[in-house]
């Protein structure tokens, strides 16, 4: 195991990359994902208040 | 349709003289893009001694020795059509072998040798694991790193 | 008028370029899209740490090319999307088009920064450095800064009308660099080594070396697709919110008017 993590010496390089790619991938679908639920919400807000205006006017 | 017709002419019209406009610039840049030199171009370009440019080629297979001083490399980069001597004070990269790609950085003193300041490994498009580069060499087949592009 | 060009093919293209079956559509498609992202993703690297074997020269730094290569590919195979998409918005005026055009950006963005850093990472303890200015490193980093460009651009311009032609326009001026990428290494001596796997003579990469890196080129790019129905189904509802208020400012205001 320990000689997996040595990477044949290149630990340094070969994680970071690895990290670099995981890291940006996951905050860009979690950000994505984020932002379509956030929409999803208030357009359901916007909808049903939208509804209830027109009843009241 | 005639006016989405219209569009896509203009569209693609647009991209070709795009593209032959990119050409031409390229065309026209295309020696100062060259990342370096081999030595037949060097032979050809005539480089005053002390002007810093890179040279690249293949390390000379049996030209690589150090120097008493323990810290100097001398070896001989090829294109397999010419060769220039190339004289290193510094650590090599990982990856810099005979046979295998190399470009160096630095200035030819009035003897003709190349003084570099910095030597990078260049490495190959090919990707095997050892044993089969190993079979391969002993089959015969191998045609790794004799060739530079 | 249309019938000419009304064959089957254009009936399927105006039907999906219709943002409100896109949606319906899309919204189907995102879980397939992220399981099969997924299992790609989790087998390549699994056979690219644990599977593959070390390259005969370059030792495990081989294992940064199984994420280096894919993002390097979806750098350009993004902005060729964004531009393909914004010609056919310009063309034919499907506003799905510039919907996926501009739910890509930041996308392929992301992959530029990974294929400029995993590259700088694979470089130093190959080449001895992490970065040159040769043709083919240059060219990605201006690819880098026309995402950024085109990105700007729509936040720059306010009318969403006008704004989605101008990016258009700059994404098919933009794409002009995808050909000076691919071909960079052919054209010009580079440091960067020339093609291994789209070439004439076929792949010089391998099996045991090839397989996870096609599996991984895979699994980057369905990974791709999924978050392009996500981004793009945010951006039909982000359109269809700005309209509700729209429409409810106006009401208000014949309302006071009344």
């Amino acid at each position: 195991m320990a000689e997996f993590f040595a990477m044949g010496g290149f630990a340094a390089f070969v994680w970071p990359a690895w990290a670099t790619v995981i890291i940006l991938m996951a905050a860009i679908a979690l950000a994505s994902l984020r932002r379509l639920r956030q929409t999803e919400a208030t357009l359901t807000a916007l909808e049903s208040g939208a509804s209830i205006k027109t009843d009241i006017t | 349709m005639t006016r989405k017709r219209r569009r896509l002419y203009l569209v693609v019209g647009a991209m070709a003289l795009l593209g032959v406009a990119a050409a031409l610039v390229l065309t026209a840049i295309r020696d100062t893009l060259v990342f370096f030199y081999s030595p037949m171009e060097l032979a050809e370009k005539d480089i005053p001694p002390g002007k810093n440019f890179r040279l690249g080629g293949l390390v000379a297979e049996g030209s690589v020795e150090k120097l008493p001083d323990g810290l100097t490399t001398r070896f001989v980069i090829t294109d397999l059509s010419a060769e220039v001597p190339v004289l290193y004070r510094d650590l090599l990269p990982d990856l810099f072998r005979e046979g295998q790609g190399v470009v160096a950085e630095g200035a030819l003193n009035p003897e003709g040798v190349f003084m570099a300041r910095q030597v990078l490994a260049k490495h190959d498009e090919n990707y095997m694991p050892p044993e089969v580069a190993e079979a391969l060499k002993k089959s015969g087949q191998w045609q790794g790193a004799a060739e530079t592009e | 008028m249309q019938r000419i060009d009304a064959t089957g093919y254009m009936i399927a293209m105006q039907r999906f370029a219709n943002p409100a079956n896109f949606l319906k559509l899309a919204t189907r498609l995102t879980p397939f899209a992220a399981a099969i992202a997924f299992i790609l993703l989790a087998v390549g690297s699994y056979l690219a740490l644990f599977v593959a074997p070390p390259d005969y020269q370059q030792g495990d730094t081989v294992r940064i090319m199984f994420v280096h290569v894919p993002a390097a590919w979806m750098t350009t195979f993004c902005f060729g999307v964004m531009a393909a998409a914004s010609a056919v918005g310009l063309i034919w005026g499907h506003p799905v088009a510039y919907v996926a055009a501009k739910a890509t950006a930041p996308v392929g963005a992301a992959f530029t920064v990974m294929a400029l850093v995993t590259g700088a990472l694979w470089g130093q303890p190959m080449w001895g450095t992490w970065w040159v200015w040769d043709a083919r490193l240059t060219s990605v980093l201006i690819q880098l800064f026309i995402y950024l460009g085109y990105m700007a651009l729509w936040n720059a311009i306010e009318d969403p009308v006008r704004g989605a032609k101008a990016t258009a326009i700059f994404a098919l001026v933009g794409a002009v660099n995808l050909p000076i990428i691919k071909f960079s290494v052919e054209w010009w001596n580079t440091l960067h080594q020339p093609a291994s796997i789209a070439r004439v003579e076929g792949p010089a990469i391998h099996s045991s070396i090839l397989t996870p890196l096609l599996i991984m080129l895979a699994g980057f790019t369905v990974f791709y697709i999924w978050l392009l129905l996500v981004r793009m189904r945010q951006e039909i509802l982000a359109r269809r919110i700005r309209t509700l208020q729209l429409a409810r400012t106006r009401k208000l205001q014949v309302g006071e008017a009344g």
